[in-house]
């Protein structure tokens, strides 16, 4: 569809370079539907973008309340961007309670489209707002626009057969109508996607298709807009085949094709937990792969199925979040001593205890590093954004079966549920790490070791090589129950040295901006985007600032001391109060490492990351 | 190849030095399971013993099969994740009153629901051998042990009516000192196809010494127990002169030609429930045997049906489809 045959055409069109629109109404308002609508309609007119929703940990808190508040953000844009953009500048509220909790975000200036079928007297008081925020001032400094949703869908479908409640349920796809008209969107992924999803009920698809049309018809009328705005494709993106992925699709991907990379079948052992049960839905559909998943009764017993399953030849995968890894932690030791792959995913939450289960922190990596009893240690990798956790999980995969040993894969919730174009790996080039099962029995020992110091692994069920493993302390070589004092500082060492070893199989990190300078920002997981662009746009600025981006965690690959030794200071901005800083300060004790911490459930920006630099900055 | 030949006793038997205390009833059990299990016709290599951890769970150690000593109370979700996997395999898992009932309880009693194919020792002892003496969640009201210096006011759990009320499909119990009865016990969990819960009451020599002498030892055993057969009546004593009689919702003595003919297979689990709840009457003898016997759906062989159903109807799937899957745009 052209500009020119659409309502409104004769609008002045302006061209933007990115723009952030939050939708935000009730939990049962749909508003993560909306949202992902934008999304893939934006993906599908070639624009780059991230997304973030954040929705209640409450499945339907009272309507209209606070807590009910859902919200969806998307950053689109004709540039390369790094994240779901630091303040909307639309704000598509269907109630009061949404405009409430979501004002404070908005940028100054901002477009507010208010849903006014929903502010009425008792809405108000669900909102706890004495006074009408469109009435009393309070949106002065925005751009108010007013629409009767509610009013609007119901005259749209007058002919309708759905029941009038029926009905009220299109509202956010008029809301979504509006947007589209606004920023020059096409209705047909949206409208193909609705006759798909409703097949069954053609009367849903065809009214929710109605309210759509109605909404963007409605950009037509000329108070409401006074222009509409283009958001051109993104031409600087790679060239390939891109798709919409969140975090812990690209992360179930990555699990599958680590397992078909180290040509095993994969187990996943899990316990419904948020952040991390999408992974778990996700790989229980993927049965003609191969998976076996199996919902545990508790924590513990996904993990120790997954071991389980990792002692018969497969790999076994365990997900989670902070609280499950609590109690899981006892196996991970067990996993340890007998020295078996196994790949445990954390989507971390913030926390200490339940915390808050939808919301993001980073507060885990102690955890994962150091978090067992005895001298237990484990490699620790983090994915960086939602299409990185695809190769991250391969990685993870990799060090598993290679290194027998288990392997801590730290994600969180602002990228399990965070998406973004990715950009389609060409999939031959996915380097197998086929695994080799002993079958000779002939010399045959448990604990030998080969050159990474991995020892073999054996199927049960393999004739003549029959075998026992356990927790209690091995005699080296043999694998003997063995209380000796020797043999115990010896194989400590050798699984540590183990460990250490991955550092021998990994990249160094790639270094962005000057190969010396002021400052080093070093980050870790979902910090990549805003540490990026705050970076990039103070390099810009002509400030001498570099970042560098770990996906191992630990170890910590090499060269790292040089690399700080090129930087006056080194700055670690994190979601927790200075895990990886008191890590980094600890093996590197030269250098001067400054920890940016923020704990509020929220994710850095790209303001904070580069208000930040100008700080250290004005303190040389 | 092992299959090929019979297997014996010694082939069972692992290099490594039994140790546990001179005199444990351990000894008996370890003895009677090498021998039943080299009897079955399954090749040695396809044995795998899981255990967690307590006295009895060294036994891994001691069996020259696959073995996995685990941690405290997780042996069935280790053996859930290696049976899964292999249903071939033959997967043994062997624990105790504070493992299997305490620690671990709530893995068993979902490993018996679920009705994953394996067999499961519980030795019962009544007491926390391992740590040195203290009371277990099978221990009677009243005992005294380094933790209950003044008797423990905890009500015990009947292993047996737990494994009933979780969905066993084969529950038994048996005695360490009454070898062919253990025997016999043992193949028929063996023959089993589900999960197969045994209850065998152990002697601790040292903590617990004597914990079941009013009814094991050999001198009152034939009065003071009576051995479910599949079949045959309820009956007990030296001459078999009395019997049980399972009536409504109780049992009661009764002269041997009235007793109840005994099917540890019918639809509702009650009356094994019933007899089990007998030992807690010293009117009454304590049952040992074969509580319930009966088909259900294999878990292990359901979940892997439901792969093959899946890769039948849609192919063999690699990730390189769930890459290119959805919406996909080209820049």
């Amino acid at each position: 569809m052209t500009i020119t045959e659409q309502p409104g055409a004769d609008l002045p069109l302006q061209q933007q370079e990115r723009v952030v629109i939050r939708f935000a109404g009730d939990s049962g308002d749909g508003m993560q539907i909306t949202g992902n609508q934008f999304t893939s309609t934006s993906a599908f007119v070639g624009n780059d973008l991230a997304t973030l929703p954040d929705f209640p940990a409450e499945i339907r808190a009272p309507a209209g309340t606070r807590p009910g508040v859902s919200g969806f953000q998307i950053h689109f844009s004709s540039a390369d961007i790094h994240t779901p953009g630091d303040a909307p500048d639309v704000l598509v509220v269907m109630n009061p309670a949404a405009l409430a909790v979501n004002l404070t975000d908005l940028k100054p200036g901002g477009m507010v489209i208010a849903n006014t079928g929903n502010f009425k007297a008792t809405d108000l008081k669900k909102a706890r707002l004495d006074k009408n925020p469109l009435e009393d001032g309070s949106l002065d400094g925005y751009r108010v626009i007013e629409v009767d949703i509610n009013d609007r869908v119901a005259r749209a479908l007058e002919d309708s057969p759905l029941s009038a409640k029926e009905v009220q349920r299109c509202k956010n796809f008029f809301a979504l109508g509006i947007m589209y008209w606004l920023y020059s969107r096409p209705l047909e992924p949206t409208l193909n996607w609705l006759a798909e999803k409703f097949a069954k009920r053609p009367e849903v698809a065809e009214a929710n298709q109605k309210a759509l049309r109605a909404g963007f018809n409605s950009g037509d009328i000329h108070e409401m807009f006074q222009g509409r705005y283009e958001v051109a494709k993104c031409d600087v993106l790679p060239k390939g085949r891109y798709r919409n992925i969140m975090g812990n699709q690209s992360l179930s991907i990555g699990l599958v094709a680590g397992a078909e990379l180290a040509g095993l079948k994969l187990f996943l052992g899990s316990y419904p937990i948020t952040p991390a049960s999408d992974i778990l839905h996700q790989l229980s559909a993927y049965k003609h792969h191969g998976v076996f998943t199996f919902q545990a009764e508790d924590e513990i017993a996904a993990i120790c199925s997954a071991l389980g399953a990792s002692f018969n030849g497969y790999l076994g995968v365990t997900t989670t979040s902070g609280p499950g890894v609590a109690l899981k932690t006892e196996a991970m030791g067990l996993a340890v001593s007998t020295e078996l792959p196994l790949v445990i995913v954390n989507i971390q939450r913030a926390g200490p205890s339940t915390g808050m289960p939808t919301k993001v922190e980073q507060a885990d990596l102690l955890q994962a590093v150091f978090g067992r009893n005895g001298e237990a240690p484990m490699p620790v990798l983090a994915c960086a954004t939602p299409s990185d956790a695809f190769e991250t999980a391969i990685e993870a995969c990799r060090i598993a079966v290679q290194y027998m040993t288990p392997v801590m894969l730290l994600s969180d919730n602002y990228i399990a549920n965070g998406s973004e174009p990715w950009r389609l790996p060409e999939l031959d080039s996915l380097e197998p790490f086929p695994t080799e099962f002993r079958t000779e029995a002939e010399g045959y020992k448990p604990y030998s070791r080969n050159g990474k110091l991995a020892r073999p692994w054996v199927k049960p069920g393999t004739p003549g090589l029959e075998h026992r493993i356990g927790g209690l302390e091995k005699e080296n070589i043999s694998g003997n129950i063995s209380y000796d004092p020797d043999n115990h500082q010896l194989m400590t060492t050798l699984r540590n040295d183990k460990v250490m070893g991955v550092r021998d199989s990994i990249p160094k990190p790639e270094v962005h901006g000057p190969e010396s300078g002021d400052l080093l920002v070093v980050g870790w997981g979902c910090t990549y985007g805003a540490i990026t662009g705050g970076c990039q746009n103070m390099r810009a600025r002509g400030a001498s600032v570099a970042n560098v981006h770990l996906r191992h965690v630990w170890p910590l690959p090499h060269g790292l001391n040089d690399l700080f030794s090129n930087y006056k200071r080194v700055l670690v901005p994190e979601l927790n109060m200075g895990q990886l800083a008191r890590i980094l300060r600890s093996e590197y004790p030269k250098h001067e490492i400054l920890s940016y911490m923020k704990v509020e459930g929220r994710p850095f920006t790209t303001t904070d990351v580069m208000a930040k630099i100008r700080e250290i900055q004005e303190q040389v | 190849m092992a299959d090929e030949k019979t297997l014996t006793k010694k082939d069972m038997k692992s290099d490594q030095e039994v140790r546990w205390c001179p005199g444990c009833g351990d000894y008996a059990i370890l003895n009677c399971v090498q021998g039943v299990l080299a009897d079955l016709g399954i090749p040695k290599e396809d044995f795998v013993v899981v255990s967690g951890i307590g006295c009895s769970s060294r036994f891994p150690y001691y069996m020259n099969t696959y073995g996995f000593h685990s941690i405290h109370g997780r042996a069935p979700a280790i053996a859930t994740g290696i049976k899964v996997t292999n249903p071939e395999l033959s997967v043994w898992l062997v624990t105790g009153d504070g493992d299997g009932l305490s620690i671990g309880g709530n893995h068993m009693i979902h490993m018996l629901r679920r009705n994953l194919d394996v067999k499961i020792l519980l030795f019962n002892n009544e007491i926390y051998g391992l740590t040195k003496g203290q009371y277990s969640p099978t221990s009677p009201i009243g005992q005294r042990s380094k933790s209950t210096p003044f008797g423990s006011v905890d009500r015990p759990f009947n292993p047996l009516s737990l494994a009933l009320g979780a969905g066993a499909t084969f529950v038994a119990r048996t005695i360490d000192t009454h070898m062919k009865h253990m025997e016999k016990t043992l193949r028929a969990a063996a023959e089993h196809k589900g999960a197969a819960f045994v209850e065998i009451y152990q002697n601790c020599v040292i903590f617990n010494d004597g914990a079941f002498d009013d009814v094991a030892d050999k001198k009152v055993r034939s009065e003071k127990t009576i051995d479910l057969r599949s079949g045959e009546k309820l009956v007990y004593g030296k001459e078999l002169d009395k019997g049980i009689k399972v009536e409504g919702f109780d049992t009661e003595v009764v002269d041997a030609d009235r007793a109840t003919v005994w099917d540890p297979s019918t639809p509702s689990p009650a009356p094994g429930f019933l007899l089990c709840q007998m030992d807690t009457d010293p009117r009454k003898p304590t049952p040992i045997g074969i509580f319930r016997e009966v088909d259900a759906p294999l878990f292990d062989v359901e979940m892997n049906r439901q792969i093959d159903d899946a890769t039948k109807a849609k192919g063999e799937g690699s990730f390189k489809d769930l890459v290119y899957a959805g919406d996909t745009w080209e820049v």
